[in-house]
């Protein structure tokens, strides 16, 4: 069995961010990056998966800069077993379409029985990549998945829907899994698998062969919201912190009265 | 500009979304249309012209049965502009109808401005504008954004959709939401953990501060998700909505997800080593602090006075 997993790399939310020079995405440099949140559900499961049915292939792609290539080896050291790196130092201005595209024209012919993908990206959050490769490659998709079964040729999922309510569906492969947060339990890489993962075969492929759609929208421009309302923000030393705290909360609520 | 309105029904109810594309709408000025798979005995409250397939011949939701319904309608109508809400139905049926159409969809939408789509970027801490460029325009709206806080009274003019369908998912039912555990939207102070809080033995120091201030505790959904705290104490779109006289979040950084279930509490303190966490927008008082130096700190104040 092929699977291919879809991962993106995205910065640490709690970073200083920047908007950068052309006003058109945030400022990359002194950044910490991680894996997509949600793309470590889809690592997990695709290698649980390969437990399970024990002969399977995993390929991991993601589209970025070289830079990438640091969390392609944590997926590796997860438990994948080749990766396919789209180099694309543009890749921040590339709209979900041509994503999906590049992932789409990679995907082609090669058998992929399940694509594993994030049900959205941290930073572009758009939740749009999983559902149009599988439109592209007309094949069934289920996003937001919080549960997955694999028997002989067909998946059951839950679907997450709102209020804690799931939906419980089947159907068959090749199909799209869109991974929502809670999916599985990311396993952390050990030592010996990260030694391993370093001789997996990481190949590189230029963003140019696999891009074929044209884009559909662009940014014209990225900003820091208005800070709304004037809430108080109160910084110093703990100790004095708490007093002034418990002073507001006393003037303004009544939970001290 | 012509809007195709689409409206969500699911197990038998319609779904609380009509304020936003409403709401949406009006911020966009022009004629519209809705589109629903729901009832005929279950109308949304709209005056404009309804087309309406039925759920009982179509199934609970599938998504291909829904794109051809959809798409049946978007050849009669011929929109601008196919509006969604950026919900479990929305993100799900929203990229197949845009691929479908050769239309550009546009996330998550929080404002519209001169022509330009407004969206979040990096957990709503940036924002960004977009240009569409195609003839057609695919939108989910990010709930709550454009809401209007009343819906204009109204009936609908109904016309029904009827085709033959195909889906290759098979729906197997509905799992409700465990039931029974804390009941949240009792309590008067609520102090929650979010992922700041590093490891499960520092919620002691959040129970012991809910406890001090005479309340419960709850989580953010990373907390549960990791099995610290159950279920029933996360607040957020997919867990407890609450609006307590006190809300007290610590580690939380104020995912949009997040805030939908708790920013209707009376007083927002927030707790958060980073100045710039979102959840500063909504919060009365952002304390800029370690918390685990922080919080047991305070509750051994208050348990003092
Ligand atoms: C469809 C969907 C539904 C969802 N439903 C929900 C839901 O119901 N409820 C929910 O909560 N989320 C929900 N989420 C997830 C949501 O998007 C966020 O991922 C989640 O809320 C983040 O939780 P967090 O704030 O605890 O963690 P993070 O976003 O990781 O934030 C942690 C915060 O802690 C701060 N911090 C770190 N260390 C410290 C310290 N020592 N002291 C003080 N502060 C510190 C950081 O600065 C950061 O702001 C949903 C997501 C999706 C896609
Ligand atoms: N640059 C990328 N490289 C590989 N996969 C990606 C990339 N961007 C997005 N994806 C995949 O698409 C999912 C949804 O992303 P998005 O549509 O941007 O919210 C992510 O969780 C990834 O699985």
């Amino acid at each position: 069995m092929n699977i291919l997993v879809c991962i993106k790399q995205v910065p640490d939310m709690e970073s200083k961010f920047k908007v950068d020079g052309g006003g058109k995405w945030y400022d990359t440099t002194d950044l910490a990056w991680r894996m997509n949140e949600y793309d470590e559900y889809a690592v997990e499961q695709a290698v649980q998966l390969k437990e399970q049915v024990k002969d399977a292939d995993i390929t991991v792609l993601c589209i970025g800069a070289d830079k990438v290539k640091e969390t392609m080896k944590k997926a590796l050291a997860m438990g994948c077993d080749r990766g396919a790196h789209i180099a694309d130092d543009e890749v921040s201005s590339k709209e979900p379409c041509e994503i999906a595209g590049i992932i789409t024209e990679y995907a082609k012919g090669k058998h992929f029985e399940i694509v594993f993908t994030g049900m959205q990206s941290q930073d572009r959050g758009s939740g749009q990549v999983g559902v149009l490769v599988a439109e592209m490659l007309s094949l069934p998709a289920v996003t937001t998945v919080v549960d997955f079964s694999y028997d002989s040729g067909k998946i059951e999922v839950k679907r997450e829907l709102e209020g804690g309510v799931k939906a419980k569906v089947a159907v068959t492969t090749p199909v799209v899994v869109t991974c929502q947060l809670g999916l599985n339990t990311p396993r952390y890489p050990t030592l010996p698998n990260i030694m391993k993962a370093k001789k997996k075969e990481l190949l590189t492929i230029p963003t140019a062969d696999l891009l074929k759609v044209d884009a559909r929208q662009q940014t014209a421009k990225m900003y820091f919201p208005e800070k709304k309302g004037g809430g108080m923000v109160l910084e110093g030393e703990p100790a004095d912190l708490v007093d002034k705290l418990i002073q507001v909360l006393k003037e303004k609520t009544s939970v001290l009265a | 500009m012509k809007l195709l309105l689409v409206a969500e029904y699911r197990d038998g109810a319609l779904l609380g979304n009509m304020a936003d594309l409403l709401g949406f709408a009006e911020k966009v000025g022009g004629n519209h249309t809705m589109f629903l798979v729901g009832n005929n005995s279950k109308l949304p409250q709209y005056g404009g012209k309804l087309y309406l397939a039925d759920s009982v011949k179509h199934g609970e939701y599938n998504p291909a049965v829904h794109k051809q319904l959809l798409l049946e309608v978007i050849g009669k109508e011929n929109p601008d502009m196919v509006v969604f809400c950026h919900s479990s139905y929305g993100w799900d049926l929203a990229p197949r109808v845009a691929w479908a159409l050769k239309a550009a969809q546009v996330s998550e939408v929080v404002d519209y401005v001169g022509t330009n789509l407004v969206v979040p970027v990096c957990n709503a801490k940036m924002r960004r504008d977009v240009q569409v460029t195609t003839a057609v325009t695919v939108t989910t709206l990010q709930a709550g954004a454009f809401g209007l806080s009343e819906l204009p009274a109204g009936t609908p003019d109904v016309e029904i959709v009827d085709m033959d369908t195909q889906g290759q998912i098979e729906f197997l039912g509905y799992e409700e939401a465990a039931a029974g555990g804390v009941d949240l939207s009792k309590a008067e102070v609520i102090v929650s953990a979010g992922r700041g809080i590093g490891k499960p033995g520092n919620l002691e120091m959040i129970s012991s501060l809910a406890k001090a201030l005479g309340g419960e505790y709850g989580a953010s959904r990373p907390v549960v998700d990791s099995e610290w705290a159950e279920h029933t104490r996360q607040v957020g779109t997919t867990g407890q909505t609450v609006s307590p006289k006190v809300y007290v979040a610590c580690g939380i950084s104020g995912a949009i997800q997040h805030l939908a279930g708790m920013k209707k509490s009376e007083f927002v303190v927030a707790v958060n080593t980073d100045k710039e966490a979102p959840i500063g927008d909504i919060a009365d008082v952002l304390v800029v602090a370690d918390l685990t130096q922080f919080v047991p700190m305070l509750t051994e104040k208050i348990t003092a006075l």
